[in-house]
């Protein structure tokens, strides 16, 4: 069920280029978010999809509909804008009902369906405020509705929160993936908070200087990132600099201790020094023992984070942090003690190598 | 997109035809003072007329000092608006509006009813009048002066200036010498410039006051029986003109987009 | 609400505490003495002076005789000719300063043009009066160089065809040279206020330029051009000098009347020119009023 689908998109302006081979199929009802760092190419990617930028090379399909070059305000898709974009001079009920107007539909109809709207975002007593009278979230409420107000075949979100305070861009996050799911309609969102990226999405692409990093489930991306940039971009991360000693067993020596990281390490040659990636919440203390994959090492810092506690380690000359859950009856280790640390080999990600 | 860039072009090719043809015909009109050949005649004339130097520098007094008055009287009263007396702003910012509601015409039609007779004739003296001229262009200055050094102070948040030189034992008149006026150097001399290109070729309110001897009656009266003068000293006015424009938008690096003071 | 409010005392008490608190209150105040002395002196009184004088007769007793004098054919006349003549340049000036903002705003040219429009702006809308008036009577006089080539070039003869820099059309197309580029001072704000993202919504909601800029960008700029417009009637209104430097006076606008009044007394009646100078007043303060209306109506929509 290919409902969308961009093919070899490429963009440039003038000599820069902004997306480069850009290739997705994104199924109907699907919620994809396109994350990366600003300048990565995702809104570029986004406003080809709404049609105000034209792609350089590439097709854009739609619902069997090549629409590669169909004008914007004949796709029928719905955007959504970081600064909201409301029409200042008409009320709530006339913004949400401003496509409806445009296509010249009945006026009842009109009416009704803006009330739908209002009350599927919780805003019915609102159509006759304007716009300057509500608050951001209100105002990208209504924004997001009268988007859907055209029913259109896609919902495209141009980092809708990022103008929002803290508190309101978790309560409108959810709210979003509510409406998206009530109405199962196919969503672009553009990110760049990963956070937001991969609680709403059911994929998620990372971009990095106008490529596709890589597509997947937050799941994969997180937990199985195919390049160093997802890795680092995307959660938090301890890298360790690290000797390889056995190349086909992955051990690794990282001062003067060893691990064995997650398989036998390809394109790597006994001697050299890679990158090595470890989720904080992934590695734990150890009270002793022989098993594989324990270091030793003494506690730097102890910070206390609510929820969690943060614990920075220090090997030699690497510092690394890992996270365990508050608890009420937690015994936190003093400053300064020795303690052994333990993280599981399919933990390990390999970043980069350097070759001596 | 490339038929409306055609039609953009379209408006400024007019606008720059309303505003180039008058300065070139103006121009052409004054260097043909001498028959037959163009020269510079007329503005040798006029730079050795005598009377034309007098009321050049006479003006130029007047406006010297409206800005020197209207420095002195609008930088402390903003400052101390901003700090000690924020609800007279309103009413400081309407005082200062009202030279767009009176026509300087009007002003000076009850200036001279004020200050003609008792108690305070100040039309009687020389001195007098000299002083009510410069006191009608510094509320004629006043929306610009005002609007000029508000938005200074605005920039500067003078309140912690204030604090912070408190705090290091200053006193008022160090704050406002030492710190105040410095800070809004930019603000005060591109105000100041505006008032001079004001006050320069003012016309209205010297012609009932003080006559030939200010620089706008002084044209008004060239213009009246010489044609190719009066056209020399148009392009002169227009290049001061341009020249107290320009060293604004040097002063505020163009930041300031655009500067009006309006009809006479 | 009561958030509100403690904030507010919270501001106040720092702005108190900045100095000793005084004992004499009045001493603060003595800070704006000078300003609202001089402006006493020199806006208020005059102002009042004339307004009392509006309403007394030759014997300084009350009358309402002068404001019943304005309705003589030749004061209606000037301030007919006075409102036709800032009415026409305020609408001719308001929309070629707005095609020309349009044109450096959204109109796609570089950025240089506008650097230079709005330069030339700012020296044109300051460059009026007497000196203004010898350059159109350079230009478009008996002998001016665009009376000269339209005859030479097309044979037009615009004194035989009825025209006069002297007149009121000459007079209009003198003023314009200062309205339009206050227009385009005023409005270009406005314009660049428009949001890019304001077009892109309605576009991807299905208009069409056109809708776009009938429902959307026009509505929203409605206030703007009105209000500037406004300010561009009071500009033409008020001004005095070129008018007398290029028509000499023979044009009956209320402001020349004012000064024949002011020189000698044409009207034989003192409190009929006091009556001439409030009437002024008046329309000029409900413009300026209606101006400050219709600004704050576009700031609030242009800001958000």
């Amino acid at each position: 069920m290919n409902f969308l689908t961009l093919t070899n998109i490429s963009k440039t302006f003038g000599n820069t280029v902004a997306v480069k081979d850009f290739n997705i199929v994104v199924e109907k009802g699907e919620f994809v978010s396109f994350l990366g760092p600003s300048g990565c190419g995702k809104t570029t990617t986004l406003r080809m999809i709404a049609g105000f930028e034209l792609p350089t090379t590439g097709q854009i399909v739609l619902d069997g509909e090549d629409i590669t070059f169909t004008p914007p305000n004949r796709r029928n898709v719905g955007m959504v804008f970081q600064s909201y974009a409301l029409f200042p001079n008409l009320t709530v009920a006339q913004n949400i009902g401003f496509g409806l107007r445009v296509r010249k539909m009945p006026v009842q109809e009109i009416d009704q369906r803006v009330k739908e709207m209002l009350s599927l975002i919780h805003l019915q007593q609102f159509g006759h405020r304007y716009p300057y009278q509500l608050s951001g979230g209100q105002q990208q409420r209504v924004a997001l509705a009268r988007a859907l107000a055209i029913r259109p075949r896609v919902l495209l979100l141009d980092e809708p929160l990022s103008a929002l305070d803290a508190k309101i861009r978790v309560e409108l996050r959810s709210e979003i993936r509510r409406i998206q799911q009530q109405l199962g309609i196919t969503t672009i969102y553009v990110t760049h908070d990963q956070e937001e990226a991969l609680s709403l999405s059911d994929r998620v692409v990372v971009m990095k200087d106008g490529l596709i990093e890589q597509i997947g489930t937050p799941f994969e991306i997180y937990n199985f990132p195919q390049t160093p940039f997802v890795a680092s971009f995307v959660g938090t991360l301890n890298v360790l600099r690290a000797k390889v000693l056995d190349a086909d067993k992955g051990l690794l020596s990282l001062e003067g201790q060893t691990f064995y990281s997650s398989e036998p390490l390809k394109q790597v040659r006994n001697g050299d020094v890679v990158s090595v990636a470890v989720r904080p919440e992934i590695i734990t203390l150890v009270g002793g023992g022989a098993e594989l994959n324990q270091l030793n090492c003494r506690v730097e810092t102890v910070t206390f984070l609510g929820s969690i506690v943060r614990i920075q380690v220090r090997i030699a000359e690497t510092m690394l942090f890992f996270d365990t859950f508050n608890n009420p009856h937690l015994v936190l280790p003093q400053v300064g003690a020795p303690v052994t640390i333990y993280f599981p080999r399919e933990a390990c990600l390999i970043l980069e190598l350097t070759r001596e | 997109m490339r038929k409306s860039r055609l039609w953009s072009w379209f408006w400024i090719f007019i606008g720059t035809l309303y505003f180039v043809v008058p300065l070139l015909a103006t121009f052409e009109f004054s260097l043909r003072a001498r028959k037959g050949t163009l020269s510079f005649l007329a503005y040798e004339r006029v730079f050795k007329d005598p009377a034309f130097w007098k009321s050049f520098g006479f003006s130029l007094e007047l406006a010297v000092f409206t800005v020197i008055i209207s420095v002195l009287l609008i930088v402390p009263t903003a400052y101390w608006i901003r700090l000690r007396l924020p609800q007279l702003r309103g009413a400081v910012e309407f005082i200062t509006m009202l030279p767009f509601v009176i026509p300087a015409i009007v002003l000076v039609f009850g200036l001279i009813r004020v200050f003609s007779g008792p108690p305070l004739p100040l039309t009687d003296t020389y001195f007098g009048t000299t002083a009510l001229l410069v006191a009608g262009y510094v509320v004629l200055a006043l929306p610009y002066m005002y609007r000029s050094i508000d938005i200074g102070l605005a920039a500067i948040d003078v309140r912690t200036l204030t604090e912070a030189a408190q705090s290091l034992g200053a006193g008022w008149g160090t704050i406002l010498f030492k710190i105040v006026f410095p800070n809004l150097r930019v603000a005060i001399l591109s105000g100041s410039f505006l008032t001079l290109a004001i006050v320069m070729g003012e016309f209205t309110m010297a012609s009932f006051l003080v006559g030939i001897k200010a620089f706008g009656p002084y044209m008004s009266l060239i213009g009246q029986n010489k044609t190719y003068e009066s056209s020399s000293l148009a392009i002169i006015s227009f290049i001061l003109t341009w020249a107290f424009i320009g060293l604004i938008q040097l002063l505020t690096r163009g930041r300031a987009e655009g500067q009006m003071a309006g009809a006479r | 609400m009561s958030n509100k409010a403690d904030m507010k005392k919270a501001s106040h008490n720092r702005g108190v505490s900045l100095t000793r608190p005084s004992k004499t209150p009045w001493l603060t105040w003595l800070g704006v003495a000078p300003f609202f002395a001089f402006t006493l002196f020199f806006i208020f009184l005059p102002s009042a002076s004339l307004l009392v004088g509006s309403f007394q007769n030759n014997a300084g007793q009350f009358t309402l005789q002068n404001f019943i004098g304005l309705l003589t054919p030749s004061v209606v006349n000037a301030y007919w000719v006075s409102i036709r003549i800032s009415v026409v340049t305020a609408l001719l000036g308001g929309l070629l300063g707005f095609f020309l903002s349009y044109a450096v705003t959204l109109g796609g040219l570089p950025q240089w043009v506008r650097a230079a429009l709005l330069t030339f702006s700012s020296v044109a809308s300051n460059f009026a009066g007497v000196p203004l008036a010898f350059a159109f009577i350079a230009t478009l006089g008996r002998t001016g160089m665009v009376t000269a080539l339209l005859k030479a070039w097309f044979g037009l003869d615009l004194y035989a065809q009825g025209f006069s820099v002297y007149s009121f059309w000459g007079l209009s197309l003198t003023y314009l040279y200062f309205q339009f580029p206050l227009m385009v001072l005023v409005i270009t704000p406005a314009l660049d206020g428009l949001k890019r993202e304001w077009r892109e919504a309605a576009e991807n909601l299905g208009a069409s330029g056109q809708i776009y800029w009938l429902r959307v960008a026009l509505p929203i700029l409605t206030p703007s051009i009105l209000g500037a417009m406004i300010l561009l009637f009071g500009n033409s209104f008020g001004a005095y000098a070129t008018a007398l430097s290029l028509t000499g006076g023979f044009l009956n606008l209320i402001t020349i009347l004012i000064g024949s009044q002011i020189k000698g007394d044409v009207l034989l009646n003192p409190g009929l020119g006091y009556a001439l100078a409030v009437g002024m007043v008046i329309i000029m303060a409900v413009t300026t009023a209606l101006y400050y209306f219709l600004r704050r109506r576009s700031e609030r929509w242009l800001r958000i």
